[in-house]
């Protein structure tokens, strides 16, 4: 009898704690899916206005990046580069640093990872690729950690350096392809030595997609648990809440700094080497595509977080797909995909204000 | 007519491409300096550069005059720059992601509205031959002057005095360094600084038009090169100071036509390394005068960016 | 590997899509067929005066065709976008002829669409398509603008005071030194004294940095210039400010300055399109390197401008006859770099045909730049 009667008491408390548990996720995932929403009743009203129809803008929009397994290898294969360029911003972020020169450590990672691959040619294939990987980490890793140390040792503000580095970098990655580095072969289109196709990674087995997007789960998963559930994690997310706080725990913060910076260079070099060994085979102009800059609004559309930035990123991938059937299907101009990401990212990086201000996503329980 | 000179060429030609590169320049960091001196940060006139150019040229086609065309890129600029502001004043929203996503949506729409100006010519804005004096072809051109150039110069002049002499120019100053002295004055920060972006931004649209109806002068995608970006670190290079801003916007410009110039007289290697030194500049500068120990001399004190 | 056996995968193909039963593609007929989609990509904006422009002119012009149905993308960059693009077309719209207009296209990204997509025709601009390199159904069409460049040069050299011409290009490239060479080669058939100066931008679009080369070289006592860049308009523009003489390049620009246009090299892009849409409509085989110049229609020159003396019209129409009837080489020798090096020996006389000059690397006498 006692078993009984202490049962029902039990659940509901079960229940309400499980409640109440999901309420900050549900949080996180109701406000951006709402602002999202709003945002597509916007650029509706905005296509309207031009004379189209926003019902079929959204059907292409869907048909383009999620309709079918080609749509979704699309959708996927555009977001591969940006998981990892945007973790170059989320890492900083935890030390409470705004990074935005991505752009910078992905094309010095590329240029590294093409002068490795061409140098150990004959070696195995497996070992070339690792020590590719390995080298535009190191590239895109120092070249973002110096951000971080300009502002730890000199004061000197990381957003603006991480710019300026990355203007600098373009300009060497330019200057070494079509001078020192150039492969005398690549006649009209300069390129550093190939790489060779036996060294190229492939696609990931019965899918057009790469192993870059791999990588870049991978990295992200990794990075998820470092920030979260190890101490260093922890000592990060200290300095990024208070630096005097952290320097009065006795944290080493300089280093905290330089590893949180040095990490997030070493994905966005990573996504370098992935572009010249499962995509163009060397390093050359191709490179500089903008995916730093597209990472850096991926990652603060996650909050930094490096697991949300999977789902943002396959949206941004998305839509980029789906440019292409608007382009063809109803004349749109290329820009529409710009304008729609715009007014996405205004409104979901205004919605942040939403947060914590609906008493329902509120825990109760103490 | 023997119209060449050799290396003399270079500088002037340097000092011709100061004249005519820094007018974006300058009225994008004047607009960033007022911006940032109310203690927000404002990486979106990047995108109200584009905007300001493409509405500047689209206007002016359809009107026929160039001056609307300005008019009305500042006014494009504005509501940008309202745009960011307001965002901006809602708790817990960062600047410098509005400021990207605003890149992002302000480059966006100028290129989804401006496709039917590419082709057609605008009327441009027309120059004052200041080097009418020069028997020198060369140094009269480097002295076409465009009167937003002298607009611009002047401006800087009234923000240093605003700043320095006027209750306003006070007023935006202190909400920069301290939000919580300007609210205990009783002051409406928010809407300070909402006013102080928007004005931000009309400057930095006007800065826009200047590319499109003037120098290059045609309205294309490619107008601009990141000149919006860059000079948000010229404002920084230049301390907050509106004069200083004024030459760093020269430096800037001169440092751009030095790689062309060079390779006209035959140094013709390197000219990507060239290309990068006004970012390098800037870097360099911003390592040689900063220090962990105290914030930068003329910061404001609110802004992300300094602390 | 799915060069050499064609065949195989062809027949491959048609099986998988007869067991699949759904055939989504309009693979009515195996060969000949009455309609067709093209897909044309850009790498910039259509509507650049300039190479996308040159390109897009004749996609319009292809859409008057019977039969065809002409879907476009502009703005797709050389990264996987490219691929994905490609592949949309095929997939989604039902494409069987694809021209991807951009020269950085072709190696890997058209390559491995053609060995993907085997029934699928790939007509890639500028690149050098190799036999038994590259897939049978991919193929590249260029025209030899040089021959205009030549007579852009021989314009120039008329109209020339200064005897200085400047040439504004992006890249160092194969492609832009032959243009250069050959407007200079142009000019001092005029008089052998003209020099060229040169000054790579280093990029394909970068307005400001255009309009200031042309500064400084005008600056520079430089009174004739023409450029290779994706979009001419500004430096077109700021010549005819300043009160120079200019050449166009892509399309034709004479609209931008009316008093200093001499003349220009435009492309004629329609030739290779027709052909390669007839051929594919007729289910013929894909002619896989398709060349042409003057005499061809790949190529065409503005109208003369005003400012054109009557001797240099008459001495540019006098070499362009000859082009037409195949009756003039550019390069041949002697002749020297600009380093004092000899590059044809004499006797030596190199025809457009020739793939030799599709690696040129050197910047002929008389040019003031280095590669």
């Amino acid at each position: 009898m006692s078993d009984s009667a202490s049962l029902p008491a039990a659940a509901p408390s079960v229940a309400t704690f499980s409640f109440d548990r999901l309420r900050r996720p549900a949080e996180a995932v109701l406000v951006p899916l709402g602002a999202l929403l709003a945002a597509m009743v916007l650029f509706g009203a905005f296509v309207w206005v031009l004379g189209k129809d926003p019902i079929e803008v959204y059907k292409l929009i869907y048909k383009g990046a999620f309709s079918s397994a080609f749509a979704w290898q699309n959708t996927l294969q555009r977001a591969a580069p940006l998981v990892l360029t945007a973790l170059c911003v989320a890492l900083p972020a935890q030390v409470g640093l705004i990074v935005i020169g991505g752009e910078g450590a992905l094309v010095l990672g590329g240029l590294a990872a093409a002068v490795v691959g061409h140098a150990m040619s004959g070696a195995g294939p497996h070992t070339i690729q690792i020590c590719m990987a390995i080298a535009a980490m190191i590239a895109g890793g120092a070249w973002i950690a110096l951000a971080g140390a300009l502002r730890h040792y000199r004061g000197v503000n990381e957003t603006i350096s991480s710019l300026l580095l990355s203007y600098i970098a373009i300009a060497l990655f330019n200057h070494f392809v079509e001078g020192p580095l150039r492969d005398p072969a690549s006649l009209n289109k300069p390129s550093t030595m190939p790489i060779g196709e036996a060294t190229m990674v492939g696609t990931i087995p019965g899918t057009d997609v790469h192993w870059g997007l791999v990588y870049g789960v991978m990295f992200c998963i990794v990075a998820f648990i470092l920030v979260r559930y190890t101490v260093q994690g922890f000592a990060m997310r200290i300095v990024g809440g208070n630096v005097r706080a952290a320097k009065l725990a006795g944290l080493p913060v300089g280093l905290l700094i330089l590893a949180s910076c040095g990490l997030g260079g070493a994905a966005a070099g990573l996504a370098g080497m992935a572009e010249v060994a499962a995509v163009h085979g060397s390093a050359n102009a191709s490179l500089i595509a903008g995916y730093g800059y597209a990472g850096i609004l991926v990652s603060f559309i996650a909050r930094h977080n490096p697991l949300a930035i999977l789902p943002v990123a396959v949206l941004l991938g998305g839509i980029a797909a789906s440019g292409g059937l608007l382009q063809r299907r109803l004349d749109l101009p290329d820009a529409t995909v710009l304008l729609l990401q715009g007014i996405a990212f205004m409104v979901i990086l205004a919605s942040e204000t939403l947060y914590g201000r609906a008493r329902i996503f509120q825990p109760k329980g103490g | 007519m023997d119209a060449s000179l050799g290396w003399w060429g270079v500088p002037i030609a340097v000092l011709g491409g100061a004249i005519r590169i820094s007018t974006p320049f300058l009225f994008v960091s004047l607009g960033e300096c007022l911006t940032e001196k109310s203690g927000r940060i404002n990486l979106g006139l990047e995108g109200i550069l584009v905007m300001g150019a493409m509405t500047g040229y689209g206007v002016s086609y359809l009107s026929g005059n160039p001056w609307l065309g300005v008019l009305a890129a500042g006014f494009a600029g504005l509501l940008l720059g309202l745009l960011h502001g307001m965002v901006c004043s809602l708790p817990r929203v960062n600047d410098i992601a509005v400021g990207i996503g605003l890149m992002l949506f302000g480059t966006g729409l100028a290129f989804f509205l401006g496709k039917p100006f590419v082709q057609p010519k605008a009327p441009t804005l027309p120059a004052l031959p200041l080097g009418a004096w020069a028997s020198s072809p060369q140094v009269q051109a480097a002295l076409q002057i465009n009167v937003l150039f002298i607009v611009g110069a002047l401006l800087a002049v009234a923000l240093h005095w605003v700043f320095r002499n006027t209750r306003w120019g006070l007023v935006v100053r202190m909400v920069g360094d301290s939000a919580d002295a300007a609210r205990a004055m009783g002051y409406n920060v928010n809407a300070v600084r909402v006013l102080a972006t928007a004005l931000g931004g009309f400057s930095a649209g006007v800065g826009g038009s200047f590319l499109s109806l003037y120098y290059p002068g045609s309205w294309n995608e490619g107008l601009s090169s990141g000149q919006g970006l860059m000079a948000v670190a010229l404002v920084i290079f230049a301390r907050w100071r509106p004069i200083h801003c004024f030459w760093a916007a020269l430096l800037f410009g001169g440092a751009s036509a030095l790689g062309p110039a060079l390779q006209s007289v035959g140094i013709t290697s390197g000219y990507y390394l060239f290309n990068a030194a006004p970012y390098v500049l800037t870097l360099g500068v911003m390592i040689a005068t900063c220090s962990t120990r105290r914030t930068l001399a003329g910061a404001p004190g609110e802004l992300s960016v300094t602390r | 590997m799915s060069s050499q056996s064609f065949q195989p995968t062809r027949r491959e193909l048609l099986r998988a899509l007869a067991a699949a039963g759904a055939v989504t593609l309009p693979f009515g007929k195996a060969f000949a067929a009455d309609k067709i989609t093209v897909g044309v990509i850009y790498v910039g904006p259509k509507d650049d005066y300039g190479y996308n422009q040159a390109q897009a002119q004749a996609a319009a012009a292809l859409k008057k065709m019977a039969g065809v149905t002409v879907i476009e993308e502009e703005k797709v960059p050389e990264t996987m976008d490219v691929q994905k693009t490609m592949a949309s077309m095929i997939e989604q719209d039902g494409a069987t002829l694809i021209f991807p207009t951009s020269f950085g296209y072709f190696d890997p990204h058209v390559i491995k669409m053609a060995e993907k997509y085997p029934k699928v025709r790939f007509a890639h601009c500028g690149g050098l398509w190799t036999e038994g390199k590259h897939p049978k159904n991919s193929g590249s069409y260029f025209g030899y603008i040089d021959e205009c460049q030549y007579l852009n040069g021989v314009a120039a050299g008329h109209a020339t005071k200064s005897k200085k011409l400047g040439f504004i290009a992006a890249k160092p490239i194969p492609q832009v030194l032959r243009n250069i060479n050959a407007f200079t080669l142009g000019a001092q058939s005029v008089n052998p004294a003209i020099t060229t100066q040169v000054i790579f931008t280093g990029d394909w679009a970068l307005p400001v940095k255009e309009a200031e080369a042309a500064n400084s070289m005008i600056d520079q006592g430089i009174d004739v210039i023409t450029m290779h860049v994706d979009s001419p308009k500004v430096i077109v523009e700021t010549c005819e400010r300043r009160g120079i003489y200019v050449c166009g390049y892509h399309a034709d620009q004479s609209a931008l300055a009316p008093k200093g246009y001499l003349t220009g090299a435009e492309w004629n892009w329609l030739t290779p399109y027709t052909e390669h849409v007839k051929d594919a409509l007729a289910g013929k085989p894909m002619n896989n390197f398709l060349r042409g110049g003057l005499k061809e229609g790949f190529v065409k020159t503005s109208p003369y401008g005003k400012a054109v003396p009557e001797a240099g019209r008459k001495a540019a129409d006098g070499i362009k006859a000859k082009m037409m009837k195949d009756d003039f080489v550019i390069f041949k020798g002697p002749l020297k770099d600009n380093g004092g090096k000899v590059v044809i020996p004499a006797g030596t006389a190199l025809k457009q045909q020739d793939v030799t000059l599709e690696g040129m690397n050197y910047l002929v006498a008389g040019v003031i730049g280095k590669v």
